[in-house]
């Protein structure tokens, strides 16, 4: 029997305001409360409930046939916590089920994997409380910030006793090699990997209701012929999105609702395929090989790289001026600053400074509330610039 | 004595300090008793008309027939412009073909004895179209008001100058604010340069802002010396005085460029500078307040310098925040590579702020109490900011010092300077 493996990430950053440089000093609130709150609850109201209670359909109507795996930065569910409580209850519920796994993620939907270790397993750390606290289920299975994995990481994260981890099947790292295996990494034996098959993932999230693509309309049974198209001796098939993709991304009038409901069944019926969680998955398969992957890798862009966040200078300047507070924040006490050091590592808005417009400007500009990355960057840094000013008025 | 003048534009509807020196310069002509009739593109109706009678040239209905116009009608052309090269233009816009033969239409349409035209008396891509318009309701004007002398303000309005001139027979005085080469460097346009040259060769007297810009002109307009004048600007007295309450909620001392963000104005010096003087005290912010088409460019070396931190951009800022913005400088600097003038530091000495400006302004002609620097000797002005920001009799020694000077560049005396230029005319 061969495994199906559904992985949704759900992530929300809090959205800077506009902020002034006539702020700095006055004023040391950076949120955009009017915005984060509006988008929350819009999409929680697309999204996040109609999806919840559709898999809880399926799963209720499938039984244990039927599984899902989750993963939800400790950012979104603040806000959830913050402006749409009762949607914290609707994952619960999913929880319940028992056929529903929550993977660890850095707190902050951070980039700290790249730039600062310490700081990246302290965020670990506390996003994997924080779901056992939310969830009742301590996570076994890490997958970091847009799947951005490299042999470095790895190592990281086998340390902090996790016994898998979930990357980006790159074309790039695996050349012949399919993404429709367990692997393991290069660094430690045991630490299982589980790659996306991004063809068959952004069939769905990306190119879902495009009506020039050739393939459109995709049908539930169109997919699972897909799927049973692929070589005899795949073992797994991993589909790995965005959970906005359902209602968001693809709205509700494309179809992609009607679509999912009706996939398991589909799939269930044709014989070879049962779905499992990420930690399913891992139990039962063996690594076939390792993977070597010296250079950070994720799941955006076409280059699949990191230069998505640290690509230029604007980037690069805000990320070192970040991660240089790291010390003395450890020093302060203050909440406030404390949470704003947490709301300001998110990669979202290294995301808005990106300058690559090309291939990938399309999703870019979907993402983007600044007119252009320049924005972004005098925004940002006017807000890093008062906080740095609090910090070390903090330690002093 | 009365004087017909031709601006572009009047407060409170003003791009840049073109505007505000006309309106300065004409509350001193009243003071030394000349009355103006000024014309502008467009009127809004707001403007003040405590000096100046304004006229509205959207509002001049041409008679057709009128032979003197008729040249103007045939010599009307339509050129393609590159509008970075127009004054106060931060976007690259470019003259609309389409619309050029629209016009050209309209204006050979015999059938129609009088027309209006309505003016945007903006800098955009219809510029050089308004322009030569502008000329023939200059025309019309000359034909229908009395006055004893014609005075057009930069380039824009030189056509309607000359126009006005042969309706009238009236002497013309050309005021040239900025020249070509400061706003493009070596990479002029040659059609606003020649556009300039012709007004300045028709032109009985020609009045600069300064003598850098008179050596301009004598030198690269090849304008006999003999009729070229210096008329240096002033200032207005500062009325805000509720700005200097606002506090600084920062510790860092503050150095300010305030300016477009263009080639003329040496932002990149300024960031060059900042970076120098980072190094040796970290406890300075710098802020750019402006923009233009060197943004791009000029946050990227910020980034690539790594002092974001320490650098802030404001975005553009008018009115009160422009007060609020020196109110919390300790140094201004005005880094222009070519500046005709320069009125942005007297600003900045009203409201207490030392300056550091380049050599290549007129303003370092007036001012005394002010450090002067080389705009490429980025050494000198991270040298000069420093020593303002750190040694406090030099900085206090400026303000006190500086802010008499500035109390004493009055309109009044220009617009005397002027008077003489006219008496010598009529």
């Amino acid at each position: 029997m061969k495994t199906i493996c559904f992985y949704f990430q759900v992530h929300q950053p809090f959205r800077l305001r506009t902020y002034r440089f006539f702020d700095m000093g006055v004023d040391h609130n950076y949120f955009d409360e009017y915005q984060n709150r509006y988008l929350a609850q819009r999409i929680a109201e697309r999204c996040y409930f109609p999806m919840n209670e559709l898999l809880l359909k399926l799963i209720n109507k499938h039984g244990d046939d039927f599984k899902i795996t989750f993963s939800i930065s400790g950012m979104a569910l603040e806000q959830f916590q913050k402006y749409v409580p009762n949607l914290i209850e609707s994952f619960q519920n999913l929880a319940k089920t028992g056929n529903v796994e929550f993977l660890a993620e850095t707190y902050s939907h951070s980039l700290a994997s790249i730039m600062d270790k310490d700081e990246f397993e302290l965020q670990v750390e506390r996003h994997s409380k924080k779901i056992e606290e939310l969830f009742g289920q301590k996570p076994k299975v890490f997958r970091n910030t847009e799947l951005i994995y490299s042999d470095d990481i790895s190592e990281s994260v086998a340390k902090m006793g996790f016994n898998g981890m979930l990357t980006e099947g790159a074309k790039h790292v695996l050349g012949w090699r399919s993404p429709n295996f367990v692997y393991k990494s290069a660094t430690n034996d045991n630490l299982k990997i589980l790659l996306r098959n991004f063809n068959l993932s952004n069939d769905i999230s990306f190119r879902f209701s495009n009506r020039n693509w050739s393939q459109w309309p995709i049908t539930a049974e169109k997919y699972t012929k897909w799927i049973n198209e692929l070589p005899e001796d795949a073992q797994t098939v991993n589909i790995f999105m965005d959970y906005e993709t359902f209602g968001e991304h693809q709205v509700a009038e494309t179809g992609i609702f009607n679509f999912f409901e009706a996939l398991p069944e589909n799939i269930l019926k044709s014989g070879d395929y049962k779905f499992a969680t990420v930690s399913e998955v891992f139990e039962k398969f063996e690594p076939v090989a390792s993977i070597h992957v010296p250079w950070p890798m994720s799941w955006a862009d076409e280059e699949r790289d990191i230069t998505a966040w640290r690509g230029n200078e604007l980037q690069e300047d805000a990320f070192e001026k970040l991660y240089s507070l790291k010390d003395k924040i450890k020093k302060i006490d203050d909440p406030a600053i404390k949470r704003d050091w947490d709301y300001l590592q998110t990669s979202d808005h290294f995301y808005y400074m990106c300058t690559k417009w090309f291939s990938d400007g399309e999703i870019h500009k979907y993402f983007n509330p600044y007119g252009s990355p320049y924005d972004a960057y005098i925004n940002y840094m006017n807000v890093l610039s008062d906080f740095i000013l609090r910090v070390e008025k903090a330690v002093k | 004595m009365r004087v017909l003048m031709f601006g572009w534009e009047f407060p409170p509807h003003i791009a840049g300090g073109l505007g505000t020196a006309c309106f300065g310069l004409t509350k001193g002509m009243k003071k030394q008793g000349m009355d103006v009739i000024f014309v502008v593109p467009k009127a809004y109706g707001d403007e003040s008309e405590e000096a100046v009678k304004i006229v509205n040239a959207s509002d001049v209905s041409i008679d057709m027939r009128y032979s003197n116009l008729k040249e103007y009608f045939d010599n009307v052309t339509y050129i393609e412009v590159n509008s970075r090269l127009i004054p106060y233009v931060g976007t690259d816009d470019y003259f609309n073909i389409e619309n050029q033969e629209k016009y050209y239409t309209e204006n050979h349409d015999t059938l129609i004895s009088h027309r209006k035209y309505e003016f945007s008396g903006k800098y955009g891509e219809n510029t050089m179209l308004e322009v030569e318009r502008y000329a023939m309701v200059a025309a019309q004007i000359a034909k229908d008001f009395e006055f004893d002398i014609i005075h057009a303000h930069d380039w824009l309005t030189y056509n309607a100058g000359i126009a006005a001139k042969k309706v009238s027979g009236k002497p013309l005085v050309v005021h040239m604010h900025a020249t070509e080469f400061d706003r493009s460097g070596l990479d002029i346009n040659t059609v606003v340069f020649d556009i300039e040259r012709k007004g300045m060769m028709a032109a009985d007297r020609v009045v600069t802002v300064s003598n850098y810009t008179r050596n301009i002109v004598v030198e690269k307009h090849g304008i006999p010396a003999e009729k070229v004048f210096t008329v240096h600007n002033a200032v207005e007295p500062n009325e805000s005085q509720a700005v200097k309450e606002y506090k600084k909620n920062i510790d860092d001392k503050i150095v300010t460029f305030l300016g477009r963000v263009t080639f003329q104005k040496g932002p990149e010096y300024f960031v060059e500078a900042a970076h120098m003087i980072l190094q040796r005290d970290p406890n300075v912010r710098f802020v750019l307040a402006g923009d233009g088409d060197m943004m791009p460019k000029v946050i990227r070396r910020v980034a690539q310098l790594r002092m974001g931190d320490r650098f802030n951009f404001t975005g553009f800022l008018r009115g009160a925040e422009v007060d609020k913005m020196f109110a919390l400088s300790d140094v201004y600097v005005m880094p222009s590579v070519s500046e005709p003038f320069g009125i942005s530091p007297l600003e900045a000495m009203r409201s207490n702020v030392p300056v550091v400006i380049s050599k290549q302004s007129g303003v370092s002609e007036v001012l005394q109490h002010a450090l002067k620097v080389d705009f490429w000797d980025v050494e000198a002005m991270a040298d000069a900011i420093y020593g303002l920001l750190h040694y406090p009799a030099l900085s206090d020694m400026f303000v006190e010092h500086g802010k008499i000077e500035v109390d004493n560049l009055l309109w009044e005396n220009a617009a005397y300077k002027l008077k003489l230029i006219y008496n010598e005319l009529i």
